[in-house]
């Protein structure tokens, strides 16, 4: 099989360095909307001003380069043994060229590798075998800030009178919204799932922050609740940075899942302005990154 | 308009400020997140554990710069680790509310005027600001890049053991952009941000 070592070093380097053109885009048009001069409008210029210099240098956009989470959708005759490997030397590569922090610490004696390999679970790989000959690695850098607000709520949930509905879900997305305030480096994205088993429905709400920035969903009702949830989310004020604003959300992503009878939970992925997610791209003999 | 303030800072200074005034910090700073709140209070606060020689020899390094001084909330990306030739990369705030249970206490200890991070912090460290005075800077979550371009000079490193992040990192800084939210006169921005935000709240979901 052929080492790809050197193209994931590459799709790490970009995803950590350069932030995807529509996420920036969304940020400038935050700004246009923050009255000059106040708090939030500093924030979103420190923050832009930011993402120019990192796109020029090479340096990581955001010092908590996260914990690297890659998905790998990879065609017959390749190996995803050796392709794991390859990534977790990719990693470890781009920690020694200060791509990436050293992240990966031992929750028991707290000791970091230093390289951001740690067991099977860090960095968090999957794969999915597809058909055709196409080779897809999708990579998201995800800091500990915004993980650390994710939440995940099972309906009903009396306290916010919270039913087994969407207008359930609405309220407690919402909910989740109000109690991350600023710490999860407002503006974010949220990445939702409605359904699945605790440890699925936390997967499935990372996954729909892989969707495509500007897609619809295909879902009518879900569609709706997206635009619902982003507008609604704005409406809170806490702005950018938690620092009081009328953008504090810049994008909705809801996906749904099967569940058991007895479950309905829903899962809030909060991902921070710097929303780092690229996708390396290989067919014969050429690599191209999106 | 940008108040420009070099550390170390005057009680008188740190009055002056209110919550959403835009600053810009010069001088001398260290960094500290969880590891090292932890093993300042155990070790020098609460005393539960004893102070090894090291221990004592960082105190002593650290005790001068803390003075009128401040903690930034800070796990760098910093190159040069092999030569020891190092260099700030990438250094943005990180989330201040888990440094709550200790930061009223260090502060007190060192007689600091304030920390650095992101998210703000909650009721004792406010009231340790009012008491002390000192102020809660809030640097730009995610802007690593620029930060790391106001870091002039990396002048020491202790507690590497604790990894690169966690490390006690003594910095040289020029004109490091912050707003404060936490002022020394009781108001906090977080929380009036949260209690108009929770009235919104309570009307989206009734």
């Amino acid at each position: 099989m052929q080492d790809y070592t050197s193209d994931i070093l590459e799709l790490v380097r970009i995803t950590s360095t350069d932030l995807p053109l529509p996420v920036e885009k969304r940020l400038r048009d935050a700004l246009e909307k923050e009255e000059p001069g106040s708090a939030a409008h500093g924030a979103l210029e420190t923050i832009l001003k930011n993402v120019e210099m990192t796109r020029k240098n090479g340096t990581p956009i955001c010092q908590d380069t996260g914990t690297p989470i890659f998905y790998v959708h990879y065609p017959v005759g390749i190996n995803p043994g050796e392709l794991k490997e390859q990534i977790r030397s990719a990693v470890a590569i781009a920690t020694q060229k200060s791509y990436l922090r050293p992240n990966a610490v031992d929750s028991l004696n707290g000791k970091n590798t230093g390289d951001n390999v740690g067991d099977d679970y860090f960095p968090s790989i999957h794969f999915t075998e597809v058909d055709g000959e196409m080779l897809t690695i999708d990579l998201m850098l995800k800091g500990g800030g915004c993980e650390n607000v994710g939440a995940q709520y099972s309906l009903p949930d009396n306290r916010l009178n919270a039913g087994r509905d969407l207008e359930g879900v609405r309220k407690v997305i919402l909910d989740a919204v109000y109690r991350a305030q600023g710490e999860g480096c407002a503006p974010g994205f949220l990445g939702v799932a409605i359904g699945g088993d605790r440890g699925t429905s936390y997967s499935a709400s990372k996954e729909a922050l892989l969707r495509k920035f500007d897609d619809v969903n295909k879902d009518e009702k879900l569609n709706e609740l997206e635009e619902r949830i982003t507008k609604e989310a704005n409406e809170l004020g806490i702005g950018p940075m938690g620092f009081g604003g009328k953008t504090t959300v810049l994008g909705t992503k809801i996906t749904s899942t099967y569940r058991l009878p007895a479950s309905f939970f829903v899962s809030v992925s909060y991902m921070c302005w710097a929303y780092r997610r690229r996708r390396m791209v290989v067919t014969k003999d050429t690599v191209t990154y999106e | 308009m940008t108040t420009n303030l070099q550390l170390p800072i005057k009680d008188n200074a740190i009055k002056k400020l209110n919550v959403g005034d835009t600053v810009n910090l010069s001088g001398v700073m260290i960094t500290g997140r969880d590891a090292v709140h932890k093993w300042l209070d155990d070790t020098f606060i609460q005393k539960t554990r004893t102070a090894t020689e090291d221990d004592l020899l960082i105190y002593e390094a650290i005790k001068p710069i803390l003075k009128g001084g401040l903690i930034y909330h800070c796990g760098p990306v910093v190159s040069g680790l092999q030569t020891k030739d190092y260099r700030f990369v990438a250094a943005g705030p990180t989330t201040s509310t888990r440094e709550e249970p200790y930061q009223g206490d260090i502060m007190r200890h060192f007689g600091m005027r304030g920390v650095v991070g992101k998210g703000g912090m909650g009721a004792a460290t406010l009231k340790a600001c009012q008491e002390l005075p000192a102020a809660y800077f809030h640097a730009i979550g995610g802007a690593a890049s620029l930060i790391a371009e106001s870091v002039k000079k990396v002048i020491y490193v202790y507690k590497l053991e604790f990894g690169v992040p966690e490390a006690v990192w003594a910095i040289e800084v020029e004109n490091f952009p912050v707003v404060v939210t936490m002022d020394s006169h009781g108001n906090s921005l977080h929380d009036t941000v949260r209690e108009h935000s929770k009235e919104v709240l309570e009307r989206l979901i009734s």
